[in-house]
């Protein structure tokens, strides 16, 4: 049973029956779905919650569902990953990544927007599914649409990351590349949606599709016990995830399922493609569109539809905003990979770099809890790093050419354990070493 | 010099279905000008007290963000398209 109230518009407060619509036809503001949280006291709570399967739906109550037609029960569920070495690194005490880098099925924090699109269109008897996208919302609407039985039509920049690309193409989406920039696309698939009444799940169905974001939030309380963590930092673009972070900590400690301690949230975006950074760092709560220019392609959104939310949000909470440069953005990427063994796309680098330069700063305490969200796969935006690959040796198959290329490294290790430092256990390593056949750099 | 104005559904019910218009002027700020005149529910819809369009309004002058350009001054001229939008979509 549904514990939805009504779609209830962020600015003039009007309310309209749930149907797929966005828009306040008064005052064009954004509708947002409201709950009877008065009666989910009475009928929800976390021990009903522990009894379920781990996945983003466990939270089923919180999302604006009508019934047991769920689309997608296996998303979501991703881990909290108690990140020691990387906290040593930032000089932090208490550290958390949450790794939406591994959410089924198509390795991204959109995997959970669209399992409740698509949950809502199959509910509005929609057949057709589509999206403006960055890459990642892309191949969560091909794989999930597919899988699901719709027909989809994807719209993106045409010159995306290759990896998100096939990405989409192998599902056997129908997919529309654009000649423009992110906000271009929009532009036109706002067009679309009003011209041929799809289930675009951004633009008609975005009030469903963003309370999917909310789980990112209900999973990180769980995941600590039902605490909000003191800190918490993410990135991003049009702005939608972390303001829903904010709503999804609100709604439970409303719940009593949290005390009252609030959380400090921090937005990360490119120096490239900035604006609610600016919107927060000015004082000024208001975004000025640019043209995006970064390697971090997932979050190059100019004209962020929750800007003004999610820097207000920011603002509310007492945390801040930090922009990084691309070279920046392949340090933290390089950071999390060398630490925790995480392998985040461009977006997950911004997140890291951010963090450490909120740390360094003094905005973001050192000696309280912190949680880095982390939204997608570094598999997907391998491009980024090619200029920076490392190179390493190949060698002819023979003891003495590994032995030629690795002697210094080994023992520097101590790799024998018993044997002298700088030695090596093996005669052979007086042996003149091995010529490297090549040496590679991908 | 006449310039094409595209009407998002949200707005429909204030054009009495007209989904675009021609009109005419110099810059943006007369084309929305025409516009309210014409379609009179339109008026505050678009543009607050000061003549500012709306935070939650995008208004494109051939594919040009208006913010991104010099806003209700930008020049307009014969052939071009003025595309109205809700601003609240995608990301």
């Amino acid at each position: 049973m549904s514990h939805v109230q009504s779609l209830k518009c962020r600015e003039c407060g009007a309310e309209f029956p749930v149907a797929p619509r966005a828009i306040c036809e008064e005052c064009f503001g954004p509708l947002e779905v409201t709950y009877d949280y008065e009666a989910l006291r009475r009928v929800f709570s976390p021990d009903a919650i522990a009894a379920r399967p781990r996945s983003m739906w466990r939270y089923r109550e919180l999302l604006p569902v009508d019934g047991a037609g769920i689309l997608g029960q296996e998303v979501g569920g991703t881990p909290l990953v108690r990140a020691d070495r990387l906290a040593r690194n930032l000089g932090v005490e208490e550290l958390y990544v949450k790794n939406d880098a591994v959410n089924f099925p198509t390795l991204s924090f959109k995997d959970r927007v669209v399992s409740v699109a698509l949950t809502k269109a199959r509910e509005f008897g929609m057949t057709t599914v589509g999206c403006a996208s960055t890459g990642n919302l892309a191949n969560s609407v091909a794989a999930q649409g597919v899988r699901h039985g719709f027909e989809t039509c994807i719209l993106i920049p045409e010159d995306l990351e290759a990896a998100k690309i096939l990405g989409t193409t192998v599902y056997g989406a129908r997919l529309v590349g654009v000649r423009g920039d992110y906000d271009q696309v929009n532009r036109l698939c706002s067009q679309i949606a009003d011209r041929f009444g799809w289930g675009i799940v951004n633009v008609n169905l975005r009030p469903f599709y963003g309370e999917g974001s909310k789980t990112v939030g209900y999973e990180i309380a769980e995941q600590l016990g039902w605490k909000r963590p003191a800190s918490l930092v993410c990135c991003m673009a049009g702005g939608s995830l972390l303001t829903k972070i904010g709503k999804a900590f609100d709604e439970l400690q409303r719940l009593g399922f949290v005390d009252d301690r609030p959380t400090r949230l921090y937005g990360a975006q490119a120096r490239g493609c900035n604006p609610i950074v600016a919107a927060v760092q000015d004082g000024s709560g208001e975004i000025r569109p640019v043209k995006a220019r970064t390697i971090a392609r997932s979050l190059a959104i100019g004209n962020p539809a929750d800007g003004y939310y999610a820097a207000r949000a920011i603002r509310e909470s007492g945390g801040w905003a930090e922009d990084v440069t691309d070279g920046e953005i392949v340090e933290g990427i390089r950071l999390l990979a060398g630490t925790e063994g995480i392998f985040a796309e461009t977006a997950g680098g911004v997140t890291v770099a951010a963090a450490r330069k909120l740390i360094a700063s003094g905005r973001l305490p050192r000696h309280e809890p912190i949680v880095l969200v982390i939204t997608g796969n570094g598999l997907k935006t391998t491009d980024a790093l090619a200029a920076t690959a490392p190179v390493y040796p190949v060698i002819e198959p023979r003891l003495e050419a590994f032995e030629g290329a690795f002697a210094t490294r080994v023992a520097a290790d101590d790799f024998s354990g018993s044997a002298a430092p700088g030695a090596f256990p093996s005669s052979g390593l007086s042996a003149p070493a091995a010529p490297l056949s090549s040496v590679r750099t991908p | 010099m006449s310039v094409q104005v595209r009407i998002p559904s949200v707005l429909r019910r204030q054009t009495g279905g007209d989904e675009s218009v021609q009109l005419e002027g110099a810059t943006l700020g007369d084309i929305l000008d025409g516009l309210e005149t014409r379609y009179e529910g339109l008026r505050g819809k678009l543009r607050g007290p000061k003549g500012e369009i709306r935070r939650f309004v995008n208004i494109y002058v051939n594919d040009n963000d208006a913010r991104l350009l010099d806003g209700s001054t930008t020049p307009v001229a014969d052939g071009d398209e003025v595309i109205i939008i809700p601003a609240v979509a995608g990301g």
